[in-house]
């Protein structure tokens, strides 16, 4: 494994990627817990998981199908009286491209 | 009703019974738990939302009325809390979360209309940790739940209102989810009984996702007998969930068979580090009662057990990685507005809507998955999963259950771990491994330690759910532990 030791650059980017925006304190309480957590988890490291197949669930189901039946969909004006801003019959959003 | 006044402790069972017999009607009981809300739960904290009493009332007189019908069923007029991480049509559902503050569900997870379809009353939603993350009940974005218990001692988590309150008499049913310990730890904590299915026979349609593959809808109630009824309510496959097993299990079918004979395996594992003496007597005390009853306790040894917790915490943060990326201020719950764009507007949103644990499991999640760091820490940590599943079916080889304490430690103190969420993800440590392995696991009460409860932790083979409920009814019959919390 690769030192799990983060910088706060790491942390602000890892935070990037999750589209989480923290604050300077935030970036360094963070950086050093998550740094210690990480290194908890090196112990993984020593055991041989060599050929072993990853555990995804426990089910062992695979590719379950619906059957393709009509049926109602959510309540519209319900559905959109939750979105913070509508404009008529749609959600409205910031700009995505600029 | 005066010769016969609704009981706010009683098992669903003897309520049951009451309304079978004509003393007491769903009207008086729901009413009776209202008003016992009322009265409780500005000390415990446990309810989020409460119902109106218009709207309990309405469920309770259809709930009477099915009982005249005779087309009652063992949940018809129960009273039930749901967790608010489980949707509920019309009735606000948060998660415990600033981001969702004010969203209201415009359908029912599968649960809930199975539990309405049987007549159960809902009196409100339950107080959680934040999206489920966490083991105190200190993570709630609303104020944390103290345990009835102790005014300065935690519930435990992240189903610590559902506990709080069937411990403190505010509903004789909840619903919780457990994704690593979070209906049997504070089961435990709370001195009531908490049951998570194996992963599968319960619908996870409606619950807010936390780790898709770890979590699952259970029960916390005062009696196992209660526990297994309501799985009987809410389990069976379901077309909206797609990994809901096609099973027609009778929960209850094993309650009343002697656990004569039976192999019972104790992993020394989970017997040393952390725990503390107390619980270690409980613990013993309640072997000694198995083997009175006749069951064959043999110490044995499940190694992986070690790498359980950094197992979890890799897996389950990768998943809630992914599934809370949905919380964006666009389509429901709060949203930061004044942003120039799409990109900084989501950000925002989510910094300031997600509380300090939350924002850490997604950063962990985010780190796991991230180019360069798969393979070391997502793909290992589920194939070491897979380990730990062979490990635990090389030993039901041997054995017909585990058993464990559920908790090192009986409820501590508010404010003790939060300053470190590593020895808080250490709470987690003796139920977290059933998670991975999608096992069956009940907690029941054990008796106190210094006047706090003690869980012990049963533990079945993948759908052995029966097993795990007989022996559980057995030691609670024979045990008798009744624990009433001191009143409020």
């Amino acid at each position: 494994m690769n030192s799990p030791l983060l910088t706060e650059d790491d942390v602000r980017h890892i935070a990037r990627l999750a589209a989480l925006r923290i604050d300077d304190a935030e970036v360094e309480t963070m950086r050093s817990q998550l740094s210690d957590i990480l290194a908890h988890f090196q112990t993984l490291a020593q055991l041989d998981t060599q050929g072993v197949p990853p555990t995804g669930h426990t089910t062992d189901a695979h590719s379950v199908m619906r059957d393709d039946e009509e049926m109602a969909a959510l309540d519209r004006e319900q559905t959109l009286a939750n979105a913070p801003f509508i404009d008529g019959e749609f959600v409205r959003v910031r700009p995505v491209i600029e | 009703m005066t010769e016969t006044l609704p009981e706010t402790h009683a098992s669903a069972r003897e309520m049951r019974a009451k309304y079978e017999s004509g003393q007491a009607t769903v009207r008086d009981t729901a009413l009776a738990h209202l008003e016992r809300i009322q009265k409780v739960d500005k000390h415990t904290h446990a309810f989020l939302t409460v119902l109106d009493e218009n709207q309990i009332v309405a469920q309770a007189d259809a709930a009477d009325e099915m009982i005249r019908a005779g087309q009652a069923s063992a949940m018809t007029g129960i009273p039930f809390l749901i967790k608010d991480n489980i949707s509920t049509d019309g009735v606000r559902t948060t998660a415990a979360s600033k981001i969702l503050d004010g969203y209201v569900p415009p359908f029912d997870a599968t649960v809930v209309s199975r539990l309405k379809k049987a007549g159960a009353i809902i009196l409100g939603k339950g107080n959680l940790d934040e999206f489920a993350m966490g083991s105190s009940n200190e993570n709630s974005a609303f104020g944390a739940v103290i345990n009835p218990w102790g005014k300065n001692r935690v519930p435990g988590g992240s189903s610590g209102g559902a506990a709080a309150a069937v411990a403190a008499g505010e509903a004789a049913i909840a619903l919780g989810s457990d994704t690593g310990g979070s209906i049997r730890q504070p089961a435990s904590l709370c001195g009531v009984v908490g049951f998570k299915p194996t992963y599968g026979t319960v619908s996870r349609y409606g619950l807010i996702a936390f780790g898709s593959s770890l979590d699952q809808i259970g029960p916390i109630a005062r009696t196992v007998a209660d526990c297994a009824d309501t799985a009987n309510a809410i389990s069976g496959r379901d077309s909206f969930d797609s990994t809901s097993l096609e099973l027609d299990l009778d929960f209850t079918e094993y309650l009343d068979r002697d656990i004569d004979g039976m192999r019972i395996g104790i992993p020394r594992e989970y017997l040393v580090e952390g725990i503390e003496p107390g619980v270690r007597s409980a613990f013993d005390a309640s072997i000694a009662v198995l083997e009175s009853l006749g069951a064959v306790v043999e110490e044995t040894s499940l190694p992986l057990t070690d790498h359980a917790l950094a197992v979890y915490y890799i897996i389950a943060p990768s998943e809630a990685s992914a599934n809370l990326s949905r919380f964006d201020g666009v389509k429901y719950g709060m949203s930061v507005d004044g942003e120039p764009n799409a990109r900084e507007s989501i950000e925002a949103t989510r910094g300031n809507g997600f509380g300090p644990e939350v924002k850490r499991r997604i950063l962990i999640g985010t780190y796991a998955l991230s180019a360069g760091y798969y393979d070391a820490y997502y793909k290992k940590a589920q194939q070491v999963r897979t380990l730990i599943r062979r490990e635990f079916q090389d030993a039901f080889q041997k054995f017909d259950a585990l058993v464990m304490p559920t908790s090192p430690t009986v409820a501590f103190e508010i404010g003790e771990k939060t300053q470190d969420p590593f020895q808080m993800y250490l709470s987690d440590v003796c139920t977290i491994p059933v998670n991975i392995a999608g096992l069956p696991g009940i907690s029941v009460p054990c008796g106190l330690s210094e006047g706090l409860p003690v869980g012990l932790q049963i533990v079945a083979p993948q759908l052995g759910d029966r097993t795990a409920l007989q022996i559980a009814h057995a030691y609670e019959q024979s045990a008798n532990w009744k624990l009433t919390p001191p009143e409020l």
